[in-house]
């Protein structure tokens, strides 16, 4: 595999993708709204008196909300530069130039990777230093970072991000319509919410650094699986022969 | 340049392409002339390395189709012009071609005056930064066109590229295989259309899943080896044709307007006796001659019998 080969159809995307507004805005305005209305509800809830010990079991299960983010905004694009393909009937003359089937599937994977990492990333770095602010005069300490943001922040999310396009890009082997295609990709978040919701009912401790690392290698491990049956769906003959 | 020999693709029960061998040699226009589902499509697609074959061999370059490493370099040789554009409608013609030859792996410099020279020559240099999708069909063609050419590939497959064109821009597209002609390059055209193949093949081979026949034009007219009378009246009359098949019961004789066509097995011979025919029924002749069998003959009658 060659990455220069992967970042031609990566920049291709890319260059496609800041053209539309509508596929920027479901990607970044999400993740901001969160990143502001999350700290406001935490000050809301301060100005109630709740008690700081409180507040450190509640600040894990917002900071893990962004995992469930990883499930959704991906998908967008995916089903976009995959469907969107397919529409305008372009993989042909794509696939005959010389470019291997991984160098595309990795390359459109990584249009689609980056702005949805790029969007969580950047506001989950707003959602800390808000929530810093209206936490420290009742922590009395800075909440974050901490171990636990990170492990959430840099496995969790991109592993969870990597799933969810690689979901994408079996349901748009499938569909051809990208907005049915961004509906049945977003469903993934189903999954990772209930997660969110385990963690709700103390069935696993989402605070706690090794649940969270067992957590990120259960999901590795169904990437990897994904992997498997993606590149066996994003085969030329498969593309060109049986896609509908 | 590209070679076959026995290529059988298969899907599920279906028979799409069926033991079919030819050669095609550098700087030549070869003609796949088939009906809709002769499998034209798909031989393209084994030959492009797009799909597997089922059995057989194809070379291209002699490089093996099938084979992984060597399908790279093939498609590095080779260009395309697929049966749908595929352009991407939302990037400027530029932008199409300039992804294209990024992927190509042509060098900035070459890359520029390549999109310059073919955009130019197919008259999209004004549009050139205009998004495809306003194109017209015919302009999205010949920018599909162009793409294929953006690496100045050696071998270049065409899939229709005048079906659903209005004549105009059909004849531009001809136009240019001609002008690409000149520049000596290999070309395998996929048409329906005889015309078109006529016009513009060095050599054609009508396929109807099976190869049913390979040879120049010329060659292929002479094929059948059919010639007939042909009787153009004044006006159309159906009491002269009545006469006609009176007089030769054993021929095939046809009206088509004020034309009326006597199958004969030695027209020249015969012609004056169906004058004289026409005449005495009360016809009144413009014109009286024999013609040749046509490329036309031809397919019709390989493309009937497996039929
Ligand atoms: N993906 C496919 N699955 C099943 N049958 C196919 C497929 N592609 C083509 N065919 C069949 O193969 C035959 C040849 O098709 P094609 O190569 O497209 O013909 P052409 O291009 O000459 O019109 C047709 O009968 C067509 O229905
Ligand atoms: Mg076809």
């Amino acid at each position: 595999m060659r990455l220069s080969q992967c970042w031609i159809v990566a920049s291709k995307d890319l260059a496609t993708i800041t053209k539309r507004r509508n596929i920027l805005y479901s990607t970044f305005v999400v993740p901001f709204i969160i990143a502001f209305m999350f700290p406001l509800l935490i000050r809301y809830i301060i100005e109630k008196g709740t008690a700081a010990s409180a507040l450190s079991y509640l600040l894990p299960s917002f900071e893990f909300f962004f995992f469930i983010l990883a499930g959704l905004i991906p998908s967008t694009i995916a089903s976009y530069s995959i469907v969107g393909e397919k529409v305008e009937k372009s993989l042909e003359p794509l696939l005959a130039t010389p470019t291997t089937d991984s160098e595309i599937l990795v390359g459109k994977s990584i249009a689609a990777i980056l702005p949805a990492l790029g969007a969580i990333l950047s506001a989950s770095v707003v959602f800390m230093g808000l929530t810093d602010a209206v936490t420290a005069g009742k922590l009395g300490y800075y909440y974050f970072p901490n171990w636990g943001a990170a492990l959430v922040f840099l496995l969790l999310v991109p592993l969870g991000t990597v799933m969810s396009v690689e979901w994408s890009v079996l349901i748009s082997s499938r569909v051809s319509d990208v907005r049915i295609a961004q509906q049945l990709g977003s469903l993934l978040i189903l999954p990772f919410a209930g997660i969110y919701v385990a963690g709700e009912l103390n069935l696993v401790q989402l605070g706690d650094t090794g649940t969270l690392l067992i957590i990120a290698g259960a999901l590795a491990l169904v990437d990897l699986l994904f992997l498997y049956v993606v590149q066996a769906a994003f085969r030329r003959e498969e593309i060109l022969t049986r896609w509908k | 340049m590209i070679e076959t020999e026995n290529l059988t693709k298969k899907f599920g029960d279906l028979v799409a392409v069926d033991g079919v061998s030819f050669s095609v040699s550098e700087g030549e226009v070869f003609g796949f002339l088939g009906p809709n589902g002769a499998g034209k499509t798909t031989t393209v697609r084994i030959l492009c390395c797009l799909i597997s074959k089922t059995s057989g061999g194809a070379r291209i370059g002699g490089y093996d189709v099938s084979d992984e490493a060597d399908s790279l370099k093939i498609r590095k040789m080779i260009g395309l012009v697929p049966d749908n554009v595929g352009l991407y409608e939302a990037l400027s013609a530029y932008k199409n071609l300039d992804f294209y030859g990024r992927l190509y792996g042509c060098p900035e410099a070459q890359r520029k005056e390549n999109i310059r020279r073919f955009l130019t020559m197919l008259g999209l240099w004004e549009k050139k930064d205009v998004a495809t999708g306003t194109f017209s069909k015919g302009m999205k063609q010949k920018l599909a066109i162009a793409r294929a050419l953006v690496h100045d590939p050696q071998v270049l497959f065409m899939d229709e590229p005048t079906a659903n064109l209005d004549p105009e821009s059909s004849k531009t597209v001809r136009d240019f295989i001609l002008e690409l002609r000149k520049e000596k390059r290999t070309i395998f055209l996929n048409t329906h259309n005889l015309d078109e193949a006529q016009r513009v093949c060095d050599r054609i081979a009508i396929l109807n899943t099976k190869l049913m026949a390979t040879g120049t034009p010329e060659e292929l007219e002479r094929m059948v080896g059919a010639r007939r009378a042909v009787i153009r009246l004044e006006e159309p009359s159906q009491t002269v044709l009545a006469a006609l098949k009176k007089r030769f019961p054993d021929v095939d004789v046809t009206a088509d307007g004020t034309s009326l066509t006597v199958e004969a097995t030695d027209p020249e011979k015969q012609t004056p006796d169906i004058v004289e025919a026409v005449v005495r029924a009360g016809g009144r002749v413009q014109f009286a001659g024999v013609v040749g069998s046509t490329l036309e003959d031809t397919y019709l009658k390989l493309v009937r019998r497996d039929a």
